[in-house]
């Protein structure tokens, strides 16, 4: 008896243990207010950090903080933007660097952990002393480290399109503001797909915070939600939610879903006989590093809105590209955040040089305004709330996993992190900053 | 009532996902007892290897014979797995038997390193599995579709079972394993080898598992976590079918399934989860050992 008693209990343990395990890969993913974390539990064996501990003459170089996430669930993600970042450090060295003297990165490594994001940036501002950092992915990591460069009076540069209510006055934000990427984009589908929508996704504060404002936006414009589902990160089976979708019939389905759940709902509304000749699906949460997880035949055809393309047709584009694959290889695909984080040092240098010194004061008052033509079309600092001025574009996902550009806003849109310029989103503003 | 008849008919299919990746749990931790926690990564394992075949096709074959990657992956997948299950069972749980505790965390040491090992060959990205084509589109049955792949899904995990039975209740083979595991000195005293046995049990729960990655291809993401998403499931299954009772796990996987899918369309897909945790906590209560109990020699 005292036998199976201890059995038992051992199965009990072993099922908690699971659990646990899963909770905690949850809980990183849960933090995660941002798309494109498509792998749990990944380390990138590739990184190291040793690239931060070259040349020791202070005098000659100035220090920069790299703080991303080399191991854990987001790793996958934020590994490819370090390395785009450390790309466009490279070649600002080549032309001389900035103020005359050589940019030296030195690499933190967040983890995944957001405590560990808070602490990093701690010792880099305050150990390493450095100029600015460039970091971060999730809000949950933005957020970890927003006191801490408030504190110090320190500069932090975040590449990643997020749920706006937010603008820190030592921060740049260099990723969409929701005016940049998803209020376009249900203005586009309204007009050119069709009114009846469906929300879809991932069961976290970001889908939740999009959609508030999607459905305050379908109810001033005219558009009618047809259904609203949100499933846990890492689910596997759409199989119900594809009956739902098939019974009600939607044209459009909004797609908020981030993570492998994208490969699951994909592929399993390729089998159940939907295509893009019954409805639509946009995503914000999949580029062309997660198409080629999906698998590009079952999503072609499906759109996504983001401000940048591998396939964005401008000079500066076809640059990157070429010096981003010479650089990390010829299977590499570069990406909207990827190229955000480029751009934002190229920012940062420009905005260093103008004020003639890195003093972060200074630095931000001569960013004001400050310009740049980036691989995405040209950007250009706001002053009020210091996220950038971006081009929207809605493309198409092609056969070979690359997206075409169906539309873009035409001009770069002013940020507008608090939706202020809309009506619908008076109250929403308000209830959502809170 | 035809949104009734996909309902349930997600729900078998839903069953028969998590019977396909319990089977293999329901011989290595049901009948022998190990808390296997690299169970999910040997599904990894199996998924893997179909993304090898396929590219394997892809460079060497013509492309008319393309489908056939999917078909010869099954068995490919079930000898890789069960391989993995062989050293493992060789080199580590043969050391573990009568230290559960030890080899639950030992095993999820192995998950770990079976993780990083797919990691360093195949990186950390996700890999895209293309179905072969005999598997898209569905059956129509009135109103509804029937997904093709479902429907093999289906297929593949009852034969699995049927293999599994004819396997222990029909040859002297099977026999030879259930003597074992129900009475080890006794089948000793007989002239069973229980160490090949157990070698031999350990090495087909684990090429079960292979398979069922093998099937997981079709419906979800690929890459080196693959498994954690997974062995929760499996767990549960073992669990609520009866833990030493292989046919409480397909009551189980298809009770569980069909439940979770109700519970699901009713509520939503978050809610269904934390309902389905619920109804199983107040089952294990009413009955604690599952549904099929059963006595082997651990249970005494």
């Amino acid at each position: 008896m005292r036998n199976r008693k201890n059995y038992l209990l051992l199965i009990v343990m072993g099922l908690l243990f699971s659990v646990l395990v899963a909770c905690s890969a949850a809980d990183n993913a849960a933090g995660a207010s941002e798309p494109e974390e498509s792998d749990p539990e990944t380390t990138d064996e590739g990184s190291s950090e040793t690239e931060g501990e070259a040349s020791g003459e202070e005098s000659d170089t100035i220090k920069v903080g790299i703080l991303h996430s080399l191991s854990g669930t987001m790793a996958i993600s934020e590994t490819s933007v370090r390395d785009s970042e450390l790309l466009a450090i490279k070649e600002i060295n080549a032309n001389g660097g900035v103020l005359g003297k050589q940019i030296e990165p030195v690499i933190e490594d967040g983890a995944s952990d957001w405590p560990t994001f808070a602490e990093k940036a701690k010792k880099l501002l305050q150990q390493d002393e450095v100029a600015t950092i460039f970091g971060g992915w999730t809000s949950a990591s933005r957020k970890a480290m927003l006191p801490v460069v408030e504190e110090n009076n320190g500069l932090l540069w975040y590449p990643v399109q997020y749920e706006g209510m937010e603008a820190s006055p030592n921060i740049f934000y260099t990723g969409a503001a929701p005016n940049q990427q998803i209020v376009p984009a249900v203005s586009w589908l309204l007009e050119n797909r069709g009114t009846k929508f469906f929300l879809l996704g991932s069961d976290y504060v970001f889908p939740r915070t999009a959609n508030a404002a999607i459905k305050a936006q379908l109810e001033a414009d005219g558009g009618e939600l047809i259904g609203e589902e949100y499933t846990p990160l890492g689910h596997t089976d759409y199989n119900t939610i594809i009956a739902k979708i098939k019974s009600e019939q939607p044209e459009v389905i909004f797609n908020t879903l981030n993570g492998d759940s994208n490969v699951a709902f994909f592929k399993q509304l390729k089998d159940a006989g939907i295509s893009t000749d019954d409805l639509t699906v946009l995503s914000v949460s999949v580029a062309e590093e997660e198409i080629k997880g999906i698998g590009a035949d079952v999503i072609e055809g499906h759109l996504t809105s983001w401000n940048y393309y591998q396939t964005t047709d401008t000079p500066e584009n076809e640059e990157f590209v070429a010096a981003y694959k010479a650089e990390y290889g010829d299977d590499a695909v570069t990406a909207d955040p990827i190229e955000a984080g480029y751009f934002g040092v190229y920012l940062w240098a420009a905005a260093v040089e103008a004020a003639g010194t890195t003093d972060v004061d200074a630095v931000k008052e001569a960013a004001k305004g400050i310009e740049f033509d980036a691989p995405g079309g040209p950007v250009k600092v706001d002053g009020d709330n210091q996220h950038v001025y971006k081009t929207v574009r809605i493309g198409e996902v092609r056969s070979d996993g690359q997206i075409d550009e169906l539309w873009n806003s035409g001009e770069p849109l002013k940020p507008d992190p608090y939706l202020e310029g809309y009506d619908w989103a008076s109250d929403l503003s308000e209830a959502l900053s809170q | 009532m035809s949104e009734l008849m996909l309902t349930l008919f997600n729900g078998a299919s839903l069953g028969s996902i998590l019977l396909l990746i319990a089977l293999g749990l329901a011989i290595t931790f049901g009948l022998m007892n190990v808390i296997n926690m690299a169970h999910g990564e040997l599904i990894m394992i199996g998924a893997y290897v179909t993304y090898v075949m396929q590219n394997l096709f892809i460079s060497y074959l013509p492309s008319q014979y393309f489908d056939f990657y999917f078909i010869l992956a099954i068995p490919v997948a079930l000898l890789v797995a069960a391989g993995f299950g062989m050293i493992m069972e060789f080199s580590l749980i043969r050391f573990l038997y009568k230290r559960p505790l030890d080899s639950l965390l030992a095993t999820w040491g192995v998950g770990l390193m079976l993780q990083q090992l797919a990691r360093s060959i195949f990186g950390a990205p996700n890999v895209g599995v293309k179905s072969p084509s005999f598997l898209n589109g569905g059956l129509e049955v009135g109103t509804l579709l029937l997904p093709y792949s479902r429907l093999f899904i289906l297929g593949l995990s009852i034969t699995c079972l049927i293999g599994i039975y004819y396997y222990f209740y029909r040859t002297a083979s099977g026999r030879r394993v259930r003597a074992v595991m129900q009475n080890r000195q006794m089948a000793e005293c007989l002239g069973v080898s229980t160490r090949k046995v157990d070698l031999l049990t350990f090495a087909i729960g684990s090429g079960f598992a292979g398979v069922a990655g093998c099937a997981i291809t079709l419906l979800g993401a690929i890459g080196p976590a693959l498994g954690t998403s997974y062995i929760i499931d499996a767990f549960m299954v073992v669990v609520v079918g009866g833990v030493g009772a292989l046919f409480g796990a397909v009551a189980g996987a298809f009770g569980i399934g069909f439940f979770n899918t109700a519970f699901e369309y009713l509520t939503n897909a978050s809610i269904g989860k934390v309902l389905i945790f619920l109804l199983i906590i107040a089952f294990l209560q009413w009955r604690p050992s599952g549904l099929v109990t059963s006595r082997s020699r651990s249970l005494d």
